[in-house]
Formats: C-alpha cells, structure tokens, sequence
C-alpha cells in the first residue's frame, strides 16, 4: 500500500497504461509541454515522448472526434477536456457518436477510448467552469460514465476504463485531486459498474459519489458521535449503475438519502430515489431524502458559492430528517 | 332561506356512502347542479350536485366520513343570513364500525386486517402490520404528520405483551408438580420456513381458494403399477404419484383454464404443462417442477422426479427444479392421510392434494364388498375459475385414473 493523492492515482494509471500498451495516447490541450492544467500528466511529455501525448488546439470537438476517429481505427485514446463544462462544445462527438457508433455500425467498431474530465464546482471558477453536470451524461446508452471518489478507485478504474472498449466518460472532481488516500501497489483493475460500501452502519442509507463521498464520509463521522450509524454507499459509476449494495443496505435501514454536487432536478438523487421506490417500496420508512446543489447558477463569490453547494452540515440534517 | 343538501340515495339498496372529496368549499359560491362534492358509495364514486344556488355556508362532514342516505351534508344559502347548521352527528368516520355496542367505542378493536385510505403509514409499516396483522387504524403515529412508521408498530407489539401482562387476571394456584416439565425453547425459524410462510401467508390472505374432493377407484392404476414394477429394475420403480402427475398433466390439457396463472388483471394460460411436486425437506418443503409432464412417458417422468427430489434432499437443487411449474401437487398418502386441501402455490390457479389409496367397503349393486379407493382434493383460485369447471376437472381425472391404460397409450 502507498498513500497517494487522487492525482497521483490517476496520473500513475495512465503511466503504467502508456508502458504496458503503445496504442494507449493521450491528447488535450495543455497536457503535454505543460503537463496537464491540474498536472496530471506532468512529466508524460518528456518520457513517452510528443508523438503519445499530444496538445490540441483549443477545440474540444477537434479532440474528441480525433479520438473517435483514431478508437476506431485501433488505437486507445485518452482526450483530456480541461473541464466537463467544455463538453458542451463537442456534445455532438460525445453522444451522437461516441455513445452510438458501436450500435450504428452493427458492432464492427469498438471504440476503446476514454475521455477525462475534470467536473465540480468548489474553486470559485464562476457560474460556466464550475458546473457538475454528471448526470446529463448517464442518460445516454453506450457512454459508461465513471466518477470515483477514492485514490484506489480513480487508480482502478482508470485502468478499467483504458482497457474498455467501450467509450467511458472519467469524471475527476476539481476539489478531489488533492485528496490521499491507500492505494495498493502493482496493478489493479476496479470494474466499472460495481457499487461499493464505503463505510458500514445500520440506521441509514447514505447514498452518493465523487465529491459526494467525502461529504457524506465526514457527516457519517459526525453522526456517529450522536450514535447515528450512517452506512455510505459509493455508487462509482453512474452508468452502468449498480443498485444491489443499495438495495441491500436499504433493505436494512429503510432510510435513504442521496448526496450529489450536482442539481436536485432530474438528477443522479431522482433516478436514485425512484428506483428504490421501484425495487424495495415495501422497505420504505420514510421518504428518500435528495442532497443536492442549489437551484442556481453557481455563484463566483465564496461564500455564496459554499452556500450553493452540498454541505457536510447538509446531508447531516436529511438524516436526522430522514430518521 | 338557506337549504341543507342530504347524502342523496344512488340506488335501491344504498344506505350510506362516503364523502370523498369537497368540490366546493366553505365561503364559495354554487349554482344549482354544480358539482359539490365526490362521494363513494359500495360500486362507484360519483358527484353530488348541489340542490340549491348560493354560497356554501357550511360543510357538515369531513372528507373521508361515512355518511348515512339523507343525512346533511352541506348547507347553502346567502352570503350573510343566519344559519341554523342541522346536526351531523350521523356521520362517523371511515373505516366502517357496526354501531352495536352501545358505548362510544370509534374502531372496532378486532379488525385484524390493515386498513388502508385514510391511515397514514409508510409502506414497510404498512407491509409489517399486514403480514403481523396489526390494525393500523389503533396504532398512533410518530411520524411527521402523523404518518405511522415502523417504530410504532414494534411498539405496538411491546405494548400489547405489557397489556396482556398488566390486564390478565390472576392465575389460580398451579399444584404442585413432582417433576420440573422442560423449559419453552425459542428456535429461530429457517430462511426456507419464512420463505413459506411469508408465501402462504400471501397465498390464504390474497387468494380466495375453494375446495372440491372426489373419490377415485384406482384398483386398476394399482394393479397396472403392480404389473409394471414387476419387470422394472428397482430403482426404476413407478410410484402412485408418478401416475397421478401423469394423470394430472393429461387432463390438464382439456383444462387451460386451471392451467394457469393470475398475472394482474389477466389470466395467462400457459403454454407447456409443467407440475409441480412437493416434496417434504429437513425443516419445509420445496416444489420440484416435472416440466411437459404430459409429453413424458412414465418411465421418464418417474425416473426425472426421482433425480429432482433426491437434488432437493441433498440441498443441490437447480433452480430449474423448482422453477415454472403451472400446476402443482401435494401428496401425502405414503403418511396414511385420508382426505386434507392444500394452499395454492401463487400465481397458480390450482393444487391437488392426494390422500392414502385406502381399501374401504364399496357398495356396488347393492352389495358391500372391498375396494380401492383414493380421495383427492383441488384447491382453485375463484378469481380464475368457479366449482363447476373444477368439478368437470376432477370427472376429467377420473378417467385417466381409472382406466390407467390410458396414461401409456
């Protein structure tokens, strides 16, 4: 085991994929000569080399259509959207094709390609940078879209995600990098669509990811002093979601509340709620409670900002709601 | 002049209905003929038109109140004359209680079944009473609202062992025993043991069963096994009900209505006849399924049920085994047992339940002499059939059971 930052993490799997396998690049603006906006990629430029890892102009539809296009012909993309906020501009790239193409063409191309993107809000970046749009992109069949919330799980699943060959959307929250965690040493693959307990209790079930997870794991050590036992279901994929853990632990707790950083309409809280309404209705003891972002533009002031956001003392009160 | 409107009499045999919902409220203004108010009566919810134009002064009951035929409900009249509210004391709240007792008791304290509608309760609350037969309509609720959640329940429980050791009247003295008998023993019910009753439960309190027995002459099936078996190997050996499955899938085949399964509102009558088989297992009992039972030979039937039930003893069982049965069948002849009905195996619309082959006096033209004879029971979803066609079914059976060459044929 090493204790490693989310970046180290991430940046370490790209690099043991780049070793391990020469059809695995990486392209983005910034990623090379300056080594990633959030350095992730710092230092690949000077070993693998310009060829491998590529800066791009300042076209996001450039970047993950190039990627697209060199999937599926064989090679393994990494694109890096500096962040998700920019995926708006190459919406059409990433739904229309990335998610169909395998679909449209009968199954005669797989596209092994991942793109990055950092999401989040939290850095005073204002009300276009700063968005967590996670959701948007679960919706559509063909695109996997991973967030995870751990260093051992970033690591894992980044490795999951460049050996898939199905195209995955890797969601890095802006406010994680610097988070360390246990990561175990050698190589690893966490599969993509696997929920995973990250914390056990029996009173309620707190149900979340990325960004979320950290909140969630912190308000779940303040309730314990009161003896509330929260038990922190980390979801890690949004697509393809995986319920069992959730439905398990509700059956056990018939409470639920789900914490998410980005808009309580029609998100990852929704789809959530509804399905444990669907799966374990005659579990239910309560209303499933929904931990979200404020229904604004974020904020570029601070403290406006924190108070837009998912708070510790947020999830805190649905639970004590919710019991 | 204000006017009262009355609980109006939709049809002969009306007594009371309930007030569902106040279309118009106190303060506003109604036209003669304007809907009022939504009212339940024993087939339908339909709309109470005012019989009079003004302001509704006064709404004499609450939403949800059963309220008996002409009994005010509303008064209508200016916006500022005096009104005189007639008494609604008719009125009492839903859910209905037989108004026998003379003391002002609200529920009636037995209604074991939960009540839904107006009870506020969470659905695992709601489940819990069900399956624990708590009246929900007793239980106060803790929750916000008043919604009662699970807790109240489980205290329900505890209150009502306090109750009962609180309220119980002293015990005359036992005499003395010369020996201690042993202590009570708690034993903690298997998974498979919930399992049934959770599904039993669900079968007695959802399905409405009725039962049909009929005596079958089987000296015939016997002596056919006797001659069979003769020149099987003993492993190979048919039993009784090896015949009776058989028996059962053929005539099932005229039947596709007992063939069947209640899938919501529909019935499905299923395509393949596939019996199930109870087979008795260390703490329950598990349905091993005999899929196509009416295409297989004896012989084969005999040898796949043999296999499956040995699986389910062993605790190997494939899912497969226990799976897509359409019909099902309890035997319990090799425990000398006469004559019993079986629950229904949801969502089947059927069971038989087999008793001993038993030799019993017969009288046949007037003279008594000795027979064989087996009764068997079928359980039926009335939902799905009526006793007629049962009874068709039983006749139908006894044709294969009593000339059992036809089972080989």
């Amino acid at each position: 085991m090493s204790r490693l930052t989310m970046r180290e993490a991430i940046s370490q799997a790209m690099w043991e994929e780049m070793e391990r396998d020469p059809n695995v690049f990486i392209m983005g603006e910034e990623v090379g000569v300056w080594g990633g906006s959030y350095a992730v990629t710092k230092g690949f430029y000077d070993h693998f080399g310009g060829e491998r890892v590529r800066d791009t102009p300042i076209a996001e539809s450039a970047i993950v259509g190039a990627a697209i296009g060199s999937a599926m012909t064989g090679l393994r993309p990494i694109a890096e959207l500096m962040t998700i906020n920019f995926a708006f501009a190459t919406m059409d790239h990433i739904v229309n094709e990335a998610a169909k193409l395998h679909y449209m063409f009968g199954g005669q191309f797989v596209l092994p390609m991942v793109i990055r993107a950092v999401t989040g809000g939290g850095r005073q970046l204002a009300a276009t940078h700063s968005q967590t749009p996670d959701a948007i992109f679960a919706h559509f069949p063909g695109l996997k879209v991973v967030a995870p919330g751990t260093p051992e799980d970033a690591k894992g699943m980044m490795k999951a995600a460049i050996r898939s060959n199905d195209p995955v959307l890797f969601l890095e929250h802006a406010t994680l990098y610097q988070v360390r965690g246990e990561v175990p040493d050698g190589d690893y693959v966490v599969p993509i669509g696997k929920s995973k307990v990250q914390r056990p209790g029996q009173h309620v079930t707190v149900v979340t990811y990325s960004k979320g997870l950290e909140i969630s794991l912190k308000a779940a050590d303040e309730l314990a002093k009161e003896g509330i036992e929260a038990e922190v279901v980390d979801l890690r994929s949004l697509r393809p979601l995986d319920m069992d853990p959730v439905i398990e632990s509700f059956k056990k707790t018939n409470r639920a509340v789900v914490v998410e950083e980005g808009w309580k309409s029609f998100g990852v809280g929704s789809e959530i709620s509804s399905r444990i309404y669907e799966q374990a209705f005659d579990y239910v003891d309560a209303p499933v409670k929904r931990v979200a972002q404020k229904e604004v533009p974020l904020p570029y002031n601070r403290a406006l900002e924190q108070s837009a956001l998912p708070q510790v003392a947020d999830v805190i009160a649905a639970v004590k709601e919710v019991l | 002049m204000a006017e009262t409107v009355n609980m109006p009499k939709l049809g002969f045999d009306m007594a009371e209905g309930t007030l569902v919902r106040w279309v118009k409220k106190e303060g506003e203004t109604v036209n003669k003929g304007e809907v009022l108010a939504e009212i339940e009566t024993d087939k339908a919810t339909v709309e109470v038109e005012s019989s009079a134009s003004g302001v509704v002064r006064k709404l004499l009951v609450d939403e949800g109140a059963v309220v008996p035929v002409s009994t005010p409900i509303a008064v209508v009249g200016t916006a500022d004359e005096k009104i005189e509210a007639p008494s609604a004391a008719a009125a009492r709240p839903a859910p209905k209680a037989e108004p026998a007792a003379p003391q002002p008791v609200p529920v009636p304290a037995a209604a074991p079944v939960a009540v839904a509608g107006p009870v506020k309760a969470s659905p695992l609350a709601k489940r819990i009473a069900r399956e624990s037969q708590v009246n929900l309509a007793l239980i106060h609720g803790s929750g916000p609202g008043g919604r009662i959640v699970r807790r109240d329940i489980e205290g329900a429980f505890s209150q009502e062992r306090r109750d009962a050791v609180a309220g119980g009247s002293p015990r005359p003295a036992a005499p003395a025993r010369a020996f201690p008998s042993l202590a009570d023993e708690a034993v903690a019910p298997s998974k498979l043991r919930l399992a049934i009753g959770r599904r039993m439960v669900e079968s007695k309190t959802t399905v409405p069963h009725f039962y049909l027995t009929h005596e079958y002459n089987i000296a015939a099936l016997l002596d056919l096994r006797r001659q069979y078996n003769a020149i099987l190997a003993e492993n190979e050996k048919l039993s009784v009900n090896d015949f009776i499955v058989k028996a059962v899938a053929l005539t099932l085949r005229q039947f596709p209505n007992l063939n069947a399964s209640l899938n919501g509102s529909s019935v499905l009558r299923h395509g393949s006849i596939n019996i199930g088989i109870a087979v008795s297992v260390e703490g329950g009992l598990l349905t091993v399924v005999c899929r196509d039972a009416d295409r297989k030979s004896l012989p084969e039937l005999s040898a796949e049920v043999k296999a499956m039930a040995a699986r389910v003893r062993e605790g190997k069982v494939k899912p497969d085994d226990i799976e897509g049965s359409t019909f099902s069948i309890s035997n319990l002849g090799m425990f000398d047992v006469e004559n019993f009905a079986a629950i229904i195996n949801p969502p089947e619309a059927g069971i038989l339940a087999v008793g001993s082959a038993r030799e019993v006096p017969v009288v046949e033209n007037g003279a008594v002499k000795p027979g064989w004879r087996m009764k068997a029971t079928i359980s039926v979803d009335h939902r799905v059939s009526d006793g007629a066609e049962a009874a068709k079914f039983m006749q139908a059976l006894a044709v294969y059971l009593e000339e059992p060459l036809r089972l080989i044929l």
